[in-house]
């Protein structure tokens, strides 16, 4: 993403550059898996710099939460399989997906040594919902009971405890939701949740600098800014996955190719995204040290049904066929150089509750029927599909290739509209000022096809940018939501997604992958759906 | 002199006012809003955003928030970042760094180039006036990008001389490769203008004076030739050194060095008013100080010129 605009360039240089020192692809010989390792041993990982504070509710990028998620344990945790485990919960139980009880396990305690209990997580849990706290988590909390008390719309909170949140022991408090919510159990395991010392409190700005958790790292020094910030193995740690190695460094970079050079010269331990420009020779340069497996984020184009002519129902049958005129499968494997895949749905595979084809033939390559549907829709409003999408993250090669196959193969006039910025693109379609398609996308919180259906296409919905509202798909989505066991739940939740293929209010297209690699120091390096490696299981070489 | 630095000290002051108001301005014109962006791709809850938007002063009049600015800045106060920390913190990190690199490159401009250009005005035509200008014409015509990437790649990753990237900036050994990159194309220019002027002033008729006066050739190149011929070279250095300090974005972004230009980056980025208006308020005192600084060394340089 950084440092996009010149990786043509870089590519140029560095050609150039291997043909100066007459060095083709190196093919490096890598003995995986067997060699002596130290289990004190420290390892690099990739990261950028937090954008602010190490508080976990006030951390919602990637940055931030690599650090949380390594300092903090929460209630559950997923493993690599994407199948929920508890971590510093004994048990949470429901019989009705509204009522929960949370068993801790005893005797877990936070780097300065205070014992965590019931409290910690409860007392967390109502400073964070608090509005005069201004956490950017803070909706994470919004299901349960009493939050619009702690968090009003306007005004002064009138309470500073949820109704819902009820301390029983120290190892057992209790959780009243305000309706029932299947996934809820599954949302636990978001750093919002994360308990917190009762010197957090004190001064949250310096916690903020030097977070104290009860994950299994804690930090070691002070934060250098912009440089790196280092964690240590927590000597008393209680979960089950102890690290393997003695710590983690996370060395900040403000462009990835920069990193990746580090990598390729083993001064960077482990990537978890190589940069954009590398995509298409990171095997070559990596060997077995490189990764290439599926994420949980996709990339869609989401229409303005809010508009006049968009909204109009008979152009379902336009979005149908526009997505019909697109050849995902070529644009992934050639301008994306397998760095995504093509959708059959919204969910990525892999997730559970994802089964396939939840977009059936509509998203088949059909140049004849997609000009067909397109014709019995009456046609693409002004004749022109325009895709507006954000020039800074890595989007310019799939925007071209969708809108040239929109144009050869549905024969509609197709232009793309880059916005220099993320944040001037999410300004327009929040805004809800767009009256064309644009680029959308999600990345999930946690691995679930709940997630991706809910978060984007519920009526009102905090990410349904499209002013989506279809009460049938509503009323599907909500029956999943009650849904007794987790496999019903998943089902229901697919049902929807299916549904929402006759109206089509987004059309998937690909859904990422992660390109990673690592170094000749470090090995058994796996990387879970979220992007990130099981930092505790990594093992660096003696 | 004494009268002249107070007058020029004093322009300063509308300088100062005019520049800082208007990034102030031009940050809150860009497109976007910042506190929204703190959301991601998430619906941004209004309530926290009310909440923020007042904390940061961002909910006032713009006339207003910038005159809480500037009466905070002349009690010391930067104000604070979007990242919760204050402008002076990230301001005290990243200058030193900058200062530490542009200084290291500054050096090797200031030796190299002088040094070529004197070598080369004086063998005018010559074999290494050749090679000079073939190497200063090629410098030039490369993109920064394309030689800092070139060399972090021959360099750091392939011949393994140096680490690829800057892990800690107060290690010299590792700052010698961007010094290298940043300094080069001023390099060029300046031996290039040392070249020129030198040639020129060789055959002045001061110059012949000396020789004929039978002065040795050290005194003459060193003390008469060089004197006069540094004035041109000397503007040039001096807003140099103001352009190494604002930070090279490209360098300090391909070496990962911590410096004021990935700073400011990434603070124009995010919008972040604060942050770009004492950082360039900062560059702008830089830039106002060492063009003074020149004027100044004109005087010691040319005895023709007396500031009253």
């Amino acid at each position: 993403m950084r440092g996009a605009k010149s990786a043509k360039w870089v590519v140029g240089a560095i050609v150039v550059a291997m043909a100066a020192t007459a060095c083709g692809g190196g093919s490096s010989n890598d003995d995986e898996g067997n060699a002596a390792v130290d289990p004190n041993g420290v390892f690099t990982y990739y990261n950028t710099e937090p954008q602010r504070g190490l508080i976990p509710t006030n951390t919602n990028e990637v940055g931030g939460h690599y650090m949380m998620a390594n300092m903090f344990r929460g209630l559950v945790t997923f493993d690599i399989n994407n199948k929920l485990q508890m971590a510093q919960a004994q048990s949470v139980d429901t019989t009705d997906n509204q009522h929960f009880t949370v068993k801790l396990k005893p005797g877990w305690k936070f780097h300065n040594g205070e014992t965590v209990t019931a409290n910690s997580f409860v007392k967390a849990w109502n400073w964070a919902a608090n509005a005069k706290n201004a956490q950017l988590n803070s909706s994470w909390f919004e299901a349960i009971k009493g939050y619009e008390d702690v968090h009003p719309e306007k005004g002064d909170p009138k309470s500073d405890t949820m109704s819902g949140l009820k301390v029983v022991n120290d190892n057992e408090f209790t959780i009243e939701l305000s309706r029932p919510v299947s996934t809820f159990k599954e949302r636990l395991y978001y750093d919002a949740f994360f308990p917190l010392p009762e010197a957090f409190y004190k001064d949250p700005k310096a916690f903020g600098e030097h977070p104290i958790g009860n994950g299994p790292y804690k930090m070691e020094g002070s934060w250098a800014h912009k440089v790196e910030l280092k964690v240590r193995k927590f000597a008393d740690y209680k979960g089950d996955d102890k690290p393997k190695n003695g710590g983690i460094d996370f060395k900040f970079y403000s462009k990835d190719d920069a990193a990746y050079a580090d990598l390729l010269s083993d001064k960077l331990d482990i990537m978890y995204q190589v940069p954009n420009s590398q995509v298409g020779k990171f095997k070559d340069d990596l060997g077995k040290r490189a990764i290439s497996q599926p994420y949980g984020g996709n990339t869609n184009i989401g229409f303005p049904l809010y508009d006049k002519e968009w909204g109009k129902p008979e152009k379902a049958k336009v979005r149908q066929g526009l997505s019909m005129a697109i050849d995902r499968d070529t644009i992934a494997k050639r301008a994306l150089k397998g760095s995504k895949d093509a959708a059959t749905g919204f969910t990525p595979k892999g997730i559970p509750g994802w089964q396939d084809g939840a977009c059936g033939e509509y998203c088949k390559f059909d140049p004849a029927k997609a000009k067909e549907l397109i014709k019995q829709g009456g046609g693409v409003p002004g004749n022109k599909v325009t895709i507006t999408y954000n020039a800074d993250g890595a989007n310019k090669e799939w925007v071209d290739a969708v809108c040239n196959d929109i144009r050869q193969n549905a024969g509609v006039e197709c232009v793309t509209d880059a916005k220099p910025t993320f944040q001037e693109a999410r300004d327009l379609i929040t805004d809800k000022k767009l009256s064309n398609p644009f680029r959308m996308a999600w990345v999930m919180d946690f691995p679930n096809i709940a997630n991706f259906v809910t978060e984007q296409f519920r009526t009102g919905a905090g990410a349904n940018d499209m002013g989506y509202s279809d009460k049938s798909v509503d009323a599907l989505m909500n029956k999943a939501d009650e849904a007794k066991t987790e496999d019903e739940a998943n089902k229901g939740y697919f049902e929807a997604e299916k549904k929402l293929f006759e109206q089509m209010p987004a059309i998937p297209l690909f859904t990422d992958h992660t390109v990673a690699g690592y170094s000749k120091r470090v090995q058994n390096v796996k990387i879970d759906y979220q992007r990130q490696a099981v930092w505790t299981e990594v093992e660096v070489k003696k | 002199m004494g009268r002249f630095v107070a007058r020029r000290l004093l322009q300063m002051i509308p300088v100062f006012i005019g520049t800082t108001l208007l990034i102030f301005l031009m940050v809150y014109s860009l497109p976007g809003d910042p506190v929204k962006a703190m959301f991601g791709s998430k619906a941004a809850d209004p309530a926290t955003v009310a909440k923020l938007r007042h904390d940061y002063g961002l909910d006032k009049p713009l006339i207003q928030q910038y005159w809480d600015y500037i009466s905070g800045l002349f009690q010391g106060d930067f104000g604070q970042s979007f990242t919760g920390r204050p402008v002076a913190d990230l301001m005290a990190d990243a200058f030193p760094v900058t200062i530490r690199l542009a200084l290291f490159a500054f050096a090797i401009e200031l030796v190299v180039g002088i040094g070529l250009g004197v070598l080369t005005g004086l063998r005018r035509g010559k074999f290494l006036d050749q090679v000079v200008l073939i190497f200063t014409l090629i410098v030039v015509s490369i993109p920064v990008f394309v030689l800092g990437n070139l060399a972090q790649f021959v360099i750091g990753v392939k011949w393994k001389l140096v680490t690829p990237t800057v892990r800690d900036s107060q290690d010299l050994s590792q700052l010698i490769l961007p010094a290298v990159v940043l300094a080069l194309l001023s390099l060029a220019y300046v031996t290039r203008l040392t070249r020129t002027t030198v040639a020129e002033n060789l055959r002045a008729d001061y110059i012949r004076t000396a020789v004929a006066k039978g002065l040795p050739r050290r005194r003459v190149v060193g003390v008469h030739l060089m004197r006069n011929s540094l004035i041109p070279v000397v503007t040039f250095l001096g807003t140099d050194l103001g352009m190494l300090m604002g930070g090279a974005i490209v360098t300090e972004g391909i070496f990962n060095v911590p410096g004021v230009g990935n700073t400011l980056y990434q603070a124009v980025i995010t919008s972040e008013g604060p942050t770009v208006v004492g950082v360039v308020t900062v560059l702008v005192l830089v830039y106002l100080v060492s063009s003074l600084v020149v004027d100044l060394l004109y005087a010691v340089l040319d005895p023709r010129i007396r500031y009253a």
